[in-house]
């Protein structure tokens, strides 16, 4: 009896994937998924070229990996030492800077360790060391792991001989990440786009924000076709010239969330 | 911090405003996990069957495996999968990596152990009062498999519930081979976990009550199935 209507939607299923519209796979980074800018820019590019995107949103590390593997067209990230490597192993085309917004320390609202008298990201850092706060970091090789292991380097601090004590390594995504220092009332480094669209803050607040050493850059790469036959080299270049045209850069630029611009373009001219 | 009826007040709002996005999530996850336990269960009766009344070497050790594989880890199986229809796996040519036939896939290896486990547990405990039986009216193996098949099909149906309970429950397996893509893999499961990493824990635990809700249902149904079937046949 069930066998007829499994059927019937396995072929409706099949031919709902034969007649779609030609599309790309984007392997992309929770942020800019979780904040919404992909809700908001996509539907713009797809009307204009006739090209679905789907975006596979993982952690920066997981999203070179999967498409090193050739399992995406485009690659969309922040971690620009990782993304050139990429490029230089002959894995990615070229890469080119599509936007910016910058980390931010969040905390508990008082600010117990007074991270923000600090001048510096590394002064602010420096303050943890003492061991009497916890800070959870996401230890999952995130670009934004990467970017708050440098930024410990530059401090001088080596948080992970602390792992399990003050310092915690969820080895998980940024929102995980940010739900677990809410709930343990730690510090923890965030891109400032997922905190404002955050939904789970609580009392917690921007305590340490400013520093250059907190630029964000966010890279866009077209997989190599040479390598993996199977990448849709065309259709990924268009989507990559979309993002990097006035047009795109503008839907980028317009974005917002409670009020706040979240990504600010900056592809060259 | 988060009340419980702000999360029951989401779940009401996504169901009364029947929200096209969750209407298409809840048909992809009732797709992909139907779909998934109706091949589990073509492979796991007869290979539940096989072991409960088969006798040849190694018997013993392959109960021992299918039971042990009961508790293989969903994103145990995601990675393999992953790894095999990647691009750069063996498998990449098919182009099925980031479908919902990839967790379809996923899903019946996660599922086909729970339902030839349990499949070989009921078997074997009736044949163990049916077997002389049958056996004294000239039945083969093969007779002997379906005969007790038959009879057995209502307790089966417990050990495809299991196995239903187990796909429409898990997310790591699907998040990893679907990618959790819009409009494409997002199901049930990947859904509420993309709400709990956007911080939206009233919508995330919503969804979660509508998956209770329709878990419940499906149980209901095929409970009422039972019953009426139960009821045709001693009429």
């Amino acid at each position: 009896m069930r066998l007829p209507i499994l059927a019937a939607t396995l072929i409706i299923t099949a031919a709902r994937v034969s007649a779609a519209e030609p599309f790309i796979i984007v392997q992309s980074t929770t942020s800019t998924q979780n904040s919404g800018l992909y809700d908001s820019i996509l539907p713009e590019f797809t009307a204009a070229s006739g090209i679905a995107v789907r975006v596979v949103a993982v952690g920066t590390g997981q999203a070179i990996m999967n498409a090193r593997n050739c399992d995406g067209d485009v690659l969309l990230v922040h971690a620009k030492a990782a993304e050139e490597k990429f490029v230089a192993d002959g894995a990615g085309v070229s890469r080119s800077d599509i936007m910016y917004n910058d980390f931010v320390i969040v905390g508990p609202h008082d600010d117990p360790a007074g991270l923000s008298d600090a001048k510096t990201v590394s002064k602010a850092f420096d303050k943890l060391e003492s061991g009497d706060f916890v800070f959870t970091s996401r230890g999952d090789d995130s670009g934004t792991h990467k970017k708050e292991m440098a930024l410990w380097q530059m401090a001088g601090v080596d948080p992970t001989q602390a792992s399990g004590t003050w310092y915690r390594e969820t080895g998980s995504g940024m929102g995980a990440t940010l739900n677990i220092a809410i709930g343990m009332n730690a510090y923890a480094m965030t891109d400032r786009a997922t905190w404002i669209a955050f939904g789970n803050k609580a009392d917690h607040k921007i305590v340490f924000e400013g520093d250059n050493a907190l630029f964000n850059q966010y890279g866009v790469i077209l997989v190599n076709g040479e390598r993996c036959p199977s990448v849709k080299a065309e259709e990924g270049q268009a989507f990559i010239d979309w993002l990097l045209s006035e047009t795109g850069q503008s839907a980028i630029g317009a974005y917002r969330r409670q009020g706040q611009q979240l990504f600010f373009p900056n592809a060259r001219k | 911090m988060l009340e419980i009826g702000t999360a029951f007040r989401a779940a009401f709002n996504l169901i009364v405003g029947f929200d096209p996005d969750l209407v298409e999530i809840i048909g992809l996850s009732l797709q992909v996990t139907l779909t998934a336990v109706f091949v589990a269960c073509l492979i796991g009766f007869p290979l539940g069957a096989v072991l409960a009344v088969g006798r040849f070497p190694m018997r013993g050790t392959l109960v021992v495996l299918v039971n042990a594989l009961m508790g293989l880890p969903p994103v145990v199986v995601g990675l393999g999968v992953y790894l095999m229809l990647s691009r750069a796996g063996p498998l990449g040519v098919l182009n099925l990596l980031y479908t919902p036939t990839a967790m379809v896939i996923a899903q019946v290896i996660l599922v086909t152990p729970i339902i030839a486990a349990l499949t070989r547990q009921v078997i074997e405990d009736m044949n163990l009062e049916y077997d002389e039986l049958l056996r004294s009216m000239g039945a083969g193996r093969l007779s002997q498999m379906l005969t007790l098949l038959w009879d057995a099909r209502y307790a089966l149906m417990t050990a495809a519930l299991a196995g239903l309970g187990r796909a429409l429950a898990e997310v790591g397996a699907v998040m990893i081979v679907g990618g959790n893509i819009n409009h494409v893999t997002r199901v049930m499961t990947t859904a509420i976990a993309l709400e709990t990493s956007k911080g939206e824990l009233a919508l995330a635990l919503g969804l979660g009550i509508i998956l209770m809700a329709l878990s419940i249902a499906l149980n209901a149904t095929l409970m009422g199935f039972r019953r009426t079937a139960e009821r045709l046949a001693y009429a």
